[in-house]
């Protein structure tokens, strides 16, 4: 198996993740396309982990883990203040810092 | 070798249609199914990269606690169930112009900083190297992780609770 | 005395500062600090006159310098030269001022410009007897001119009737062209003289010589075109009569008197150049002698037809003027100054009678007269000693004096001159009858009632008499005294002038046509002889008409101005207009259109522009850069990773 296999999967993931970041309306899809971000950057770590023979990598993916998960939880948190704020979480409509 | 090419060749296509679709799709439910279904992936690629504890750890958490969590909140933002109509917004072919860009300059630096590098069979590494990284050489880190939860855990409380 | 006479001009000028400043405070406004000064001056001559009489023979000059300042080797400076024709001068000047100074109370009294006029007759005063010290031509012509002004002041002492301020201006601008001539001849002579402006050292050098024939003939000819001016010769005597306008005793003293012989006396100074100039040794003619009898005939034919009895006196005036500029051209220089002597006193006299006449009578005509003699006797007299002194009626002043003119002119070979001489005895005789008859004859033609005039009018005229009466015997043969006292001497220089004999033939020619004269006219007007003869003969008539318009001069004056003045005045209008106002006016269109240009094209647009386009450039890029600004957190995402990626690749690219 090639390195450059599961690296170039984890670019793809990676690029698509940000498409879903910058494109998506709705602030829990945003959520979901960082997670997908997050994702292809473990599989990156994992697969750098085992290019070395190294436990390194699984270290480091677990702490990112750890990280997301927390990432969600509070984003979520903050949402759901929006949606009760507003009534509405289109990103668009938050734009009180234009101009 | 060629079994974990072919595995690794379907978990790919399946991944990608499916992270693809995550991004495009107008439904939000079917958004969590489709991300689900990338993060199940993931652990599968995790396996073949000898990975076990993190893939089944990935299971756990992901899966089976942020998959769930942004059901929770798709369901509290009175997100519609089914199809909605317009969920990207006006940026749409800038963004995918980005994404494509970052796409391809990755790419050029990755086939061309790795272009021949073999990962081979990783040996299988057992559980218990794992948490003696964890608890010898990074307990500091893992500590300091456990209080991110914490306080992300205490946040997040903060944050959502009606006042 | 002799050594301090710089006083003499001194206390005049003095006074006229003292008046000026405090005459209208002063109890008799300023009159009495005149007549003092004149006394003190009076005295001083005197005292300087008799000083110089008795010193021993040869008498020596008293020459006194004080030089103001020196540059180039030229000596600028003040001094006074005093010798016989300097004391003779100054004590004529002063006891005429004098006299004049009492007459004014009398005359002037209650005048708009009572002071005013005292202030004047004092300067005047001074500024004659400066122009009598002088040792050097510069001082010589400062005195000239200031006289001259002093003239033009009093001419016009009632200016605000425009005939006064005319003949003023008049006077002043016929002097002032006859200065041209007396400018350039002192600075011709000055260079000839070797940069100097001593008038003896002037007189010395060209009696020895040391200066050229021919430059001496310029610098004379100008200097007589001065005196022609001053002392009014033909044909720049025409503002003499004119000149009447002014009050009588200015008339007695600067016309008659003093001011005008300013130029008989300048001539008389530097007779070395004047002798060797115009080569009068040599006798026959010269343009001195000409100009002199030109003027003896015409000023003497124009006193007949004048009805302003001060114009006959002013005419008269310019032709003893005449007479005296003609001795001087014949070489007969101690006759003229002693003729200079003698008719400063009988023509104050006169115009000072003349003003009686017209302050009894408020009018200068002499149709408005007649019959005088009964309401003035004193004025009759005294106007009728005049008058025969003025005829040269033996034994009287003007007799002797006279006779000295006609003597050198016969002497010196001047035979033309004579024949002038005794024409014009003959006319002044008869005018003067003329005058007298007009005036003290006949029945009185006025509306008034004349008086006699108050005591300080009537004083000066008495004792003016006598000096008219006996002066002339100063100089009678065998007494001969004024010819030693003033005579032309020039250090270092032998006597040339010749003093000749008595001639008792010409005495009694002279005598004889001065007494024709006066027949003549009395006839004409006591008998009615020759009357109407001048409208039975066309050509006595025309010359009777020539007469009265004064040979038409004044009209060929005026064209002359007109003709010269008016097109150089235009054209120098011309000038300004067009050629100095249009580069002015050009440099400021100029000005205004490149400032126009400025304003429009570097302010307008240039500088506005770019300020303008700075504005605007950052508010077209602000509402640009606007659209980046949405509030939107996926936009500023986007823009990060665009970034990002970029850089990433650049890097990538560049190592």
């Amino acid at each position: 198996m090639y390195l450059n296999q599961f690296l170039l999967l984890a670019a793809v993931l990676f690029s698509l993740g940000v498409y879903g970041v910058l494109a998506r309306k709705n602030a829990v899809l945003v959520l979901m396309s960082i997670e997908l971000m997050l994702n292809a950057v473990n599989i990156n770590l994992i697969a750098f982990g085992a290019f070395h023979d190294n436990v390194l990598g699984q270290v480091f993916t677990l702490f990112v883990i750890t990280v997301a998960a927390a990432e969600v939880g509070v984003g979520l948190a903050i949402v759901l203040l929006i949606f009760r704020n507003r009534a509405d979480i289109d990103l668009d409509e938050l734009d009180l810092m234009k101009g | 070798m060629v079994a974990q090419n072919v595995v690794f060749g379907i978990l790919a296509v399946v991944m990608v249609t499916a992270a693809f679709r995550l991004v495009t799709t107008q439904n939000v439910v079917r958004a969590a199914l489709f991300l689900a279904i990338v993060l199940s992936g993931v652990a599968a690629i995790y396996i073949l990269l000898a990975a076990e504890f993190v893939a089944w750890v990935q299971v756990l958490v992901y899966i089976g606690a942020v998959v769930v969590l942004l059901l929770f909140g798709v369901m509290l933002t009175r997100a519609p169930i089914g199809r909605l109509g317009d969920l990207d917004n006006d940026q749409r072919i800038l963004s995918a112009l980005v994404a494509l860009f970052l796409l391809g300059a990755m790419g050029a630096v990755l086939l061309d900083a790795f272009g021949d590098d073999k990962v081979g069979t990783p040996a299988i590494r057992r559980t218990a190297e794992v948490s003696d990284s964890l608890f010898g050489t990074f307990v500091i880190p893992f500590e300091v992780a456990s209080v991110l939860l914490l306080s992300a855990l205490v946040g997040a409380v903060a944050l959502a609770r009606r006042d | 005395m002799m050594k301090n006479a710089w006083l003499i001009p001194l206390i005049p000028a003095v006074s006229f500062f003292v008046i000026l400043f405090f005459g209208k405070k002063l109890p008799r406004k300023g009159s009495e600090v005149g007549i003092a000064a004149l006394t003190a001056s009076f005295v001083i001559s005197l005292l300087a006159a008799l000083e110089w009489i008795g010193e021993s023979v040869p008498r020596h000059a008293v020459h006194r310098h004080f030089t103001w300042f020196e540059i180039g080797g030229v000596d600028i400076g003040a001094g006074i030269f005093i010798d016989g024709l300097a004391v003779m001068m100054l004590v004529v000047v002063t006891f005429i001022s004098l006299m004049v100074h009492v007459y004014s109370t009398g005359y002037m009294h209650g005048d708009r410009r009572y002071t005013y006029f005292f202030a004047a007759l004092s300067l005047f005063t001074s500024a004659m007897l400066l122009l009598v010290v002088a040792d050097n031509t510069l001082q010589l012509m400062i005195g000239w001119e200031l006289v001259g002004l002093c003239s033009f002041m009093l001419i016009g002492h009632w200016w605000e009737e425009g005939v006064n301020s005319g003949a003023a201006i008049k006077a002043f601008i016929t002097t002032r062209t006859g200065d041209i001539g007396l400018m350039t001849g002192i600075i011709v002579l000055f260079f000839a003289a070797g940069r100097n402006f001593g008038i003896e050292h002037l007189n010395h050098e060209a009696l020895t010589g040391a200066i050229g024939h021919g430059t001496l003939l310029v610098g004379a000819s100008l200097l007589f075109l001065g005196v022609m001016g001053k002392s009014a010769q033909f044909p720049l005597h025409v503002w003499l009569p004119d000149a009447m306008a002014g009050p009588t005793p200015v008339s007695a003293l600067i016309h008659a008197a003093t001011m005008v012989v300013a130029g008989v006396y300048l001539v008389a100074r530097l007779y070395g150049v004047f002798f060797t100039g115009f080569s009068i040794e040599v006798g026959g003619t010269n343009l001195v002698a000409i100009i002199g009898a030109i003027t003896v005939i015409i000023a003497a034919l124009l006193a007949f037809v004048q009805d302003d009895v001060k114009k006959v006196l002013a005419y008269s005036t310019v032709s003893q003027l005449g007479y005296m500029v003609m001795a001087l051209g014949v070489g007969a220089w101690t006759a003229a100054v002693f003729h200079l002597f003698t008719h400063a006193f009988f023509k104050a006299l006169l115009f000072l009678g003349s003003g009686s006449l017209i302050h009894a009578v408020h009018s200068n005509n002499m149709s408005e007269m007649g019959g005088m003699r009964k309401f003035m006797p004193t004025t009759f007299w005294t106007f009728m000693v005049g008058s025969v002194a003025l005829a040269g009626i033996f034994p009287l002043a003007g007799f002797w004096s006279k006779d000295e003119i006609l003597l050198g002119a016969s002497e010196n070979g001047f035979p033309l001159m004579l024949a002038v001489g005794l024409a014009g005895a003959f006319m002044t005789a008869a005018y003067m009858t003329r005058a007298c008859y007009l005036i003290f004859a006949g029945e009185y033609r006025g509306h008034g009632h004349p008086h006699e005039s108050p005591p300080s009018m009537a004083w000066p005229l008495r004792i003016l008499a006598v000096p008219a009466v006996l002066a002339g015997l100063l100089n009678a043969p065998g007494i001969l005294l004024f010819n030693g006292w003033v005579e032309f001497h020039v250090e270092g220089v032998d006597h040339f002038l010749h003093h000749h004999d008595f001639n008792p033939m010409l005495a009694v020619l002279s005598l004889g046509i001065a007494v024709l004269g006066i027949a003549a006219a009395s006839a004409y007007y006591f008998r009615g002889a020759f009357n109407g003869l001048s409208q039975r003969v066309p050509l006595l008539a025309t010359g009777h008409r020539v007469l009265v318009n004064k040979y038409y001069l004044d009209d060929l004056f005026l064209a002359i101005i007109r003709g010269i003045q008016y097109p150089i005045a235009r054209a120098a209008y011309w000038i300004n207009q067009n050629v100095l106002d249009g580069v002015v006016n050009g440099v400021g269109k100029g000005a205004q259109r490149s400032a126009q240009v400025v304003y429009d094209v570097i302010d307008q647009r240039v500088i506005d522009g770019a300020v303008n386009g700075a504005g605007l450039s950052a508010e077209e890029g602000g509402s640009i850069l606007r659209y980046l600004q949405t509030g939107r957190v996926q936009q500023y995402a986007a823009m990060l990773f665009g970034a990002v990626a970029v850089l990433a690749m650049g890097l990538v690219a560049l190592t």
